[in-house]
């Protein structure tokens, strides 16, 4: 039940872009194309299930026994850069296939906020391993969620008619706003 | 002169929210009210001039091939200097900010003015780039934070301009968005006259 709950909420409730703005610069900036939004959701989910699994065992069983949590930032920063490389170099090898669908995104994703996020979320929150890995799952496919949904939004927002000084940008982070106050709808869901 | 230039493009012409739209989830997330913005805003800028200083000064000695992993870790030494300090003497507003004072490591802003422009110049240039783009960065947090505050509570830095409650949604989330989008169209307006 419990796991549940953790899925709904971070799926849902709290959604990761809409309301908590993590990882909003790739929700810009990949959500041209359906497809591209579905690779990037792929390998974002990936990327923080793998990430806040290492990050959690690294924080309890070596941060805290030498009592340098506050070297939290510098530590899982570095992990998650090293584990994303890792991740491309071994795709790359074993799974052909899978690298072309994911491997573009890869080097892109160490600086979606999103990822360290969400490991540094899951230590606050004081989550168990198993927890905190159903909790990063989800929270990766609330990204793809909202990732997908902006994508269909914006094919369809190409042939619209944009007066001049709201191409662009302005006009996405409007139609942002909009999907954030459909989601706000979920509010009080769990 | 140059010097000038390379403090007066960051606040404008390449002001690196409102025209290079990086850096968005600090800017979303933290500009709910004036202060807090400006608060966000100041942790940034110290980053990045503790980052470019530090990177500049260690251009010629960082080998060419991990310049990135060497920049993240002198980016977030200077992060967790923030952290400690906001933590110890700025409590309240430490707790507001949460989360993302650890996340300026993934701004990136600092990351981008680390490759584009410490690892090439000299180290008072850098030193100038830095607090200029981080005072470019704390202008749009605090209008936006002032805009925000403004609308949704009819206040400005705690000061009472409009009575009654306002426009609750442009606190919350979905009026980040929606704030941030009509200013980035009155700039591009502006920028076309």
């Amino acid at each position: 039940m419990e796991y549940i709950l953790i899925i709904i909420s971070a799926i849902f409730v709290n959604n990761v872009v809409l309301s908590q703005f993590l990882g909003v610069c790739p929700f810009l900036g990949v959500s041209n194309k359906v497809q591209t939004a579905l690779g990037m959701a792929g390998a974002v989910t990936f990327v923080i299930v793998l990430a806040t699994m290492v990050t959690y065992i690294i924080h309890t069983y070596v941060l805290v026994p030498l009592h340098i949590e506050f070297m939290q930032t510098i530590t899982f920063i570095l992990v998650i850069a090293s584990l994303v490389q890792m991740v491309e170099i071994i795709l790359k090898k074993i799974s052909q296939p899978l690298y072309q669908a994911l491997g573009i995104f890869l080097p892109l994703i160490t600086t979606n906020c999103a990822v360290l996020g969400v490991s540094i979320l899951v230590i606050k929150k004081n989550l168990s391993l198993m927890m905190g890995i159903t909790y990063g799952a989800a929270t990766a496919i609330g990204f793809g969620l909202a990732l997908v949904l902006l994508a269909g939004i914006r094919e369809q927002l190409e042939l619209a008619d944009i007066p001049k000084g709201m191409q662009g940008v302005p006009i996405l982070l409007i139609t942002a706003g909009i999907l954030a106050m459909a989601f706000m709808g979920f509010t009080g869901l769990v | 002169m140059n010097q000038l230039k390379n403090f007066t493009k960051g606040l404008l012409k390449e002001n690196p929210i409102l025209v290079l739209v990086l850096g968005m989830c600090p800017t979303l997330a933290t500009t709910s009210s004036a202060l807090n913005g400006l608060g966000m805003g100041l942790a940034t800028t110290f980053v990045l001039l503790g980052s470019n200083v530090f990177i500049s000064l260690l251009k010629n000695v960082i080998p060419d091939k991990v310049r990135i992993p060497a920049f993240i870790v002198i980016i977030a030494t200077f992060v967790t200097i923030v952290d400690l300090m906001m933590q110890a003497y700025v409590p309240s507003l430490y707790s507001t900010l949460g989360i993302f004072i650890p996340l300026i490591v993934v701004n990136c802003i600092v990351l981008g003015r680390a490759e584009a422009f410490a690892s090439k110049n000299t180290v008072l240039s850098s030193a100038v780039d830095g607090i200029g783009m981080g005072i470019g960065f704390t202008l749009a947090l605090g209008v936006l934070g002032a805009i925000r505050e403004l609308l949704g509570n009819g206040s400005i830095l705690g000061h009472k301009f409009i009575n009654g409650d306002g426009i609750i949604l442009f606190i919350l989330a979905p009026g980040a968005f929606i704030a941030l989008g009509y200013l980035m169209a009155v700039i591009n307006k502006i920028k076309k006259v």
